[in-house]
């Protein structure tokens, strides 16, 4: 279990750093080739959601990212047969590539409760934008693009900041894949 | 790779050419560059997207928002794109049905002239 920790300030052009890095660690833990792009694009999205809420409550707090590598879970108890690969184990996903972002805006202010008004409060543009927000930025269909790309999501908002956990299965070749020998 | 903007006119049509990531620090300049050209009186565009490497859901705001103003025109703003991985995008959030998607600028020209 290889975990890598970014950390950046809340600001727009970061984003593509953790972009980056999020898609080359993902291939280095093995994720197939077409889910790079899902990766990269739910980290940017994820990531431009919390910076835009740190902009609007706290712009000098940073952005936490982690990166989880689930495939060197080598501990006896993830000793698992493919049925059972989905087991959890302490508290993370084995056998899964996990992106955690973490930002500490205070959730109850945010738009994403205002989910139900789908394409009304979703394109914001120009006049639409709150005061210091980011032009353009739309935290509804942010979050609509994260949960149509990533296998898994769990949003945790709190008072204390949003978690947002997107996971990935590694690619491990299915058994029945005669190609697998 | 940031993000290039260049644009032409092409009969009653302006072309909008990007290159490069549309995303949350670079869409602000594509959203300036679309109002600008509506402000100007460019009220049919086709954004020629088949240089675009990563687009994502600020570039579609922004592309949304661009609509929203050559409507208020009577006007029509069409997609240039053929690359799979920009066109999941619009799919997954439902925009195909939203925007008219040609595999070529001549064929978004065409198709606008025909209606």
């Amino acid at each position: 279990m290889a975990t890598i920790t970014l950390t950046i300030s809340a600001l727009p052009a970061h984003v593509r750093t953790a972009r980056l890095m999020a898609a080359t660690v993902a291939r280095r833990a093995g994720i197939a080739a077409s889910a790079i792009d899902e990766i990269r694009l739910a980290v940017g999205e994820a990531c431009s959601r919390a910076v835009a809420a740190h902009k609007l409550h706290c712009p000098t707090q940073p952005i936490l990212l982690q990166l989880i590598d689930g495939s060197g879970s080598e501990a006896p108890d993830s000793r698992t047969d493919a049925a059972s690969r989905v087991l959890r184990v302490n508290g993370s996903a084995a056998q899964r590539f996990e992106v955690v972002v973490s930002d500490r805006a205070p959730a109850k202010d945010t738009e994403e409760s205002a989910g139900a008004s789908m394409l009304d409060g979703l394109f914001l543009d120009g006049d639409d934008t709150p005061p210091g927000g980011i032009s353009g930025f739309s935290p509804g269909l942010g979050l609509a693009v994260i949960t149509g790309l990533a296998d898994e999501v769990k949003i945790d908002p709190s008072d204390q900041g949003t978690v947002v956990r997107m996971s990935w299965p590694l690619a491990a070749e299915p058994p029945s894949d005669p190609r697998s020998n | 790779m940031d993000l290039k903007l260049d644009h032409y006119t092409e009969g009653d049509t302006e072309i909008v050419v990007v290159e490069g990531e549309i995303d949350v620090y670079t869409a602000p300049r594509l959203r300036e560059l679309l109002i600008d050209l509506v402000n100007k009186g460019n009220f049919h565009l086709v954004v020629n997207m088949e240089k675009v490497e990563f687009l994502d859901s600020t570039g579609l705001g922004v592309l949304v928002g661009g609509l929203k103003r050559v409507r208020a025109h009577d006007g029509t703003l069409d997609l240039v794109c053929t690359q799979e991985r920009i066109l999941k995008i619009f799919r997954i959030t439902g925009l195909t049905k939203v925007f008219g998607i040609h595999s070529s600028v001549q064929e978004a020209i065409d198709k606008r002239s025909a209606k």
